[in-house]
């Protein structure tokens, strides 16, 4: 200690003349660009999945309505108690599109507590438009994988000119990976038009317990090989996580779980359930989705069903329009089995009004299902189409299936914008590969290929296999050899051009131009809508039931204007296979309903 | 000169069970409590004192003020969900926290966080540090009556948050370091805004010496008062300054090398005398340290790069069964995350080591016997505790 030591601490007093070191007024002060403040929430943007709600460690943030549920939007929004936030902002982080942010407001003085519970972008707040305040980097999801994991498919070199299965599915660590993308909101549950259990299924794949899986996937749909490969899945267009980042393959994870349960095991776990006999009987005419999930609810039931299909083989349309590549009989014979397990008698190659009457049906049965599918294509009428070398698409594709020999031309042409379309042109293309080694096949269409009804899947894999797509050609005539052998065969397709335009309704309502563009041809195959064959109703039936447009008129339980008949699938609305399972499982519930009434179960 | 020598005859005696006979009843003797709501005591926690006139002769430490069961809290979390808890195991130094569970969690679940990532943690890492010692310079000068400091320290340390803030978005509970790396990059300028902080920090910290360390005041009371025996080092758990003011020069960032430390360059100060003043020396040094280490960080680290790595879906993320205890060097020692997973959801187990367990308890009840009650502040300042640590 020194004399140092004595005096060293007066030279503290020359901060006298310093400016003070502290703040007088705090409150106006404004918190850095990235201060995590009071929370904003773009209503345009956000879909209420309620991943906030689920991450938040303080259960601060509870989902409740605030709109009517729109398509991918649950109608639910995040509503956040400061009381229990303490602002970590995982809420920011998590949020699948990016609407909740943060502001870098901090002071808020009210005298109602209760105010601090608030529905950040519906209660209007000062801090609403703050563009300053935590936002997350890039906008990037970074708390789970934005990327699908890829599917395997075969090469185009491979699948070329052959009907191998084409998609080899996922293995176990795939579908895990994948699986662990979910965020389990549910939208897709809303949007599925059965209402499968998706998230708990993946939640199933997840946790490698297949059985569970199976199960959950029969709760609602006995087609789930069939969807597992060649749904629409609309699913994936709401998913929430196709926000800044991929959809979850939910398809491929279904038909991951179908994949992995031997079918030994799926006939053990998938029992008719031990019901008493009704003694009462129904008639589904048409082995398709519709008819076949009817049956198989209402063999459940405990009724007896017997099932009239006019071709050789059931499964309607998932049998004879969609080619082997994409769904494999065995495949589809595999879900059929499941639901002749139940009881369910089929009996194939029956037409009713040929072979049975409806008369004798009705008078046979309880109650009759009609779900006949749209079997019939639908002609452009263009001049020629009647001639040699002019085919319809669904007609050509039931003669493949059965096995029949149909002609492969060297150019084709197929006029059609929709799943049909491709897979007649996917078809034929495959032929030719083998026959000529190359593909010779053309798809023309009125529509740009963005308007295509057609899977946006089929339509790049179609490029890939060498389909050549004309878009915005409209077909005026199929012009003829004048002479030679093919004197009166088709030649090629007199075309105009197309220039879009809409109505004032938004309707496609296009001018054209005459330019007269020929695409030569030695097959022109229309593809341009089919419609159902209700000849077998007969001249009464017709009469007494109601039409809207030529399609006959259901309530949306399947009911016609007859108490014992009931309609459904394609041939009412379409468009697809899941669409026809909804319709199966609801036609069984109101026939089920209508027994009940009428004569009670026995 | 003033005297503290008191009559030894007042002391309690020892009993035959080896411990002092006290006998309140005698007159000779008073219950005291230092604490919970005390200007001398380190934040919530009370010691309770037995004085004979203004001599300690027992002194027991209570904590139990700030319970608010961490460690339970996190076990019934997933795995996100831990990280905006931890950081409120110790307010004065949270990163700590965010940083041995992130490290603990990632080594379990097998992910590599990237380069530009480990930089900014022990950038942050620093800034802590830098933080924590301002708080502590102000605090054992305050406990001595020398209030100044506390109010200089106080502001250096304010500037040093509002680069938090600019940094991670929030001044106290940063809630950057996350499992996966951190969760964003260094501001614009944020470089040139440091260098006003560190340059404005070194001429406070002139002042403070020659306020504080060169004080005939601060250096009779300090110098030989609350002397630990570096004998007891080992038994007691001492780590860090504490330590290293008795000549032990330990320091997880030397010894085991965690995040980018063996790219940087700097010493490890110890002094010899153990005593307060010889840890507030050691601490004052070391913050010059850690001035010099958050310039260099600045200097060295990457200019652009991913700051996280790709992370599983955290709602439901799994830690396949592991344990492991991750450590780092905080400002009072060692700091460290004992974690335990089983393949669920959730953690089995996290314990917080912190050092502040057993200076306050276990060393600071052997320490206080034969202090003068004046000096119980200045003694518990200087062990530098943080009760939150110790009440996990």
């Amino acid at each position: 200690m020194s004399l140092r030591d004595v005096f060293s601490p007066y030279t503290a007093w020359k901060h006298v003349f310093e400016p003070p070191v502290t703040i007088k007024d705090p409150i106006g002060r404004e918190a850095s660009d990235i201060y995590r403040g009071f929370h904003q929430n773009d209503q345009d943007t956000c879909i209420g999945c309620g991943s906030c709600e689920v991450i938040c460690q303080n259960a601060a943030i509870d989902m409740v309505p605030v709109t009517d549920p729109k398509k991918g939007d649950s109608g639910l929004r995040p509503v956040i108690d400061y009381g229990r936030c303490c602002w970590c902002a995982l809420c920011v982080d998590v949020c699948m599109t990016g609407s909740l942010t943060m502001s870098n407001e901090y002071t808020w003085v009210e005298s109602d507590a209760d105010a601090f519970r608030f529905i950040p972008g519906i209660d209007a707040k000062s801090w609403d438009d703050k563009e300053k305040g935590y936002k997350r980097e890039n906008n990037e999801r970074r708390l789970a994988a934005t990327e699908r994991v890829d599917m395997r498919m075969m090469s185009v070199e491979e699948r070329g000119d052959n009907f191998e299965e084409m998609v080899f599915g996922y293995s176990r660590e795939e579908a895990v990976l994948e699986a662990d993308r979910c965020v389990e909101c549910g939208l897709c549950v809303s949007t599925c038009p059965v209402h499968m259990s998706i998230p708990d299924y993946i939640a199933a794949v997840r946790e490698g317990d297949y059985d569970q899986g199976l199960q959950l996937l029969y709760e609602t749909n006995p087609f789930s090989e069939v969807c597992g490969r060649v749904c629409t899945h609309k699913c994936e267009d709401i998913c929430a996580a196709a926000h800044g980042g991929d959809a979850i393959a939910i398809r491929w994870l279904k038909r991951h779980i179908i994949d992995e349960v031997p079918m030994e095991r799926r006939l053990e776990l998938i029992k008719k359930p031990d019901l008493p006999v009704t003694g009462k009987s129904i008639a589904v005419i048409g082995a398709g989705p519709g008819g076949l999930t009817a049956a198989y609810d209402l063999a459940r039931s405990g009724h007896k069903v017997v099932v009239f299909e006019a071709l050789d083989a059931p499964g309607g349309m998932m049998r004879y329009g969609i080619p082997e590549y994409r769904l494999p009989y065995d495949a589809l014979d595999r879900d059929i089995s499941v639901i002749q397990q139940m009881g369910v008698e089929i009996r194939t190659n029956t037409r009713i009004g040929t072979d049975i009457s409806m008369d004798d049906l009705h008078s046979q049965h309880d109650a009759v299902v009609m779900s006949v599918g749209l079997h019939i294509s639908r002609s452009t009428r263009i001049p020629g189409c009647e001639a040699p070398g002019a085919e319809n698409a669904i007609e050509l594709l039931r003669r493949f299936t059965n096995g029949e020999d149909i002609p492969v031309p060297e150019k084709v042409v197929v006029i059609g914008a929709g799943n049909v379309a491709m897979d007649i042109a996917r078809t034929m293309g495959r032929l030719q590969k083998k026959k000529y080694g190359k593909v010779g096949t053309t798809i023309c269409a009125r529509k740009d290929i963005s308007m295509f009804r057609a899977d946006k899947e089929e339509i790049e894999e179609s490029l890939e296999e060498g389909i050549e797509i004309i878009e915005l050609r409209a077909p005026q005539e199929m012009m003829l050899h004048e002479e030679g052998d093919k004197k009166g065969c088709v030649s090629c397709l007199r075309t105009w051009k197309v220039v879009p335009g809409w109505d004032e309704k938004g309707r496609f309502a296009p001018g054209y131009e005459q330019d007269d563009v020929k695409i030569p041809a030695d097959m022109i195959v229309e593809a341009t809508g089919q419609q159902a064959d209700v000849s077998l109703l007969g001249e009464t039936l017709t009469e007494a039931l109601e039409w809207n447009r030529g399609y006959l008129q259901t309530d949306s339980m399947g009911r016609t204007a007859l108490p014992w008949l009931w309609a459904g699938g394609d041939a009412i609305k379409g468009p697809d296979v899941v669409n026809a399972v909804a319709d199966g499982h609801r036609i069984a519930q109101s026939i089920n309903h209508y027994l009940g009434e009428k004569g009670g179960t026995q | 000169m003033l005297s503290y020598q008191t009559d030894r005859s007042q002391y309690p005696a020892t009993g035959p069970d080896g411990k002092l006979e006290i006998d309140l009843e005698s007159g000779k003797y008073l219950k005291l409590w230092q604490g919970p709501n005390h200007p001398g005591i380190t934040g919530n926690m009370s010691v309770e004192l037995t004085v004979c006139g203004d001599e300690v002769v027992e002194g027991k430490t209570h904590v139990g003020y700030l319970h608010r069961g961490f460690e339970k809290l996190m076990e019934r979390r997933s795995f996100i969900q831990v990280f905006p808890i931890v950081c409120r195991v110790c307010v004065p130094e949270p990163d700590f926290n965010e940083y041995c569970y992130a490290a603990a969690v990632e080594e379990l679940s097998g992910i590599e966080v990237p380069e530009m990532a480990n930089w900014i943690r022990t950038l942050i890492l620093e800034m802590g540090r830098f933080n924590s010692y301002m708080m502590y310079m102000g605090g054992q000068s305050g406990s001595m009556g020398l209030g100044i400091v506390g109010q200089w320290m106080t502001y250096v340390r304010d500037l040093m948050l509002d680069r938090f803030e600019e940094l991670t978005g929030a001044r106290v509970y940063h809630m950057f370091i996350m499992p996966g790396g951190v969760r964003g990059h260094l501001p614009e300028g944020f470089e040139d805004r440091m260098e006003g902080v560190l340059k404005t920090a070194e001429r406070y910290l002139d002042d403070v010496e020659k306020v504080m360390f060169r004080n005939a005041v601060f250096k009779r009371r300090t110098k030989g008062t609350g002397y630990i025996d570096p004998a007891l080092f080992e038994a007691y758990g001492v780590t860090g300054p504490n330590a290293r003011a008795g000549g032990v020069a330990k320091d997880v960032r030397k010894d085991s090398p965690y995040l980018v430390y063996d790219q940087l360059d700097f010493d490890i100060p110890t002094a010899t005398d153990s005593d307060i003043y010889a840890r507030a020396d050691v601490r004052y040094r070391d913050l010059r340290e850690t001035i010099g280490l958050i310039r260099q960080i600045l200097q060295k680290m990457p200019k652009d790069g991913p700051v996280m790595a790709k992370l599983p879906n955290v709602m439901h993320w799994k830690i396949p069964r592991g344990e492991t205890y991750i450590k780092g060097e905080s400002s009072r020692g060692e700091f460290g995350y004992y974690l335990v997973t089983d393949g669920s959801g959730y953690p089995r187990r996290i314990n917080v080591r912190g050092p502040s367990y057993t200076h306050a308890m276990a060393l600071l009840e052997h320490l206080i016997p034969g202090t003068n009650i004046s000096d119980v502040a200045g003694l518990l300042v200087s062990l530098h505790t943080y009760p939150p640590e110790i009440e996990r």
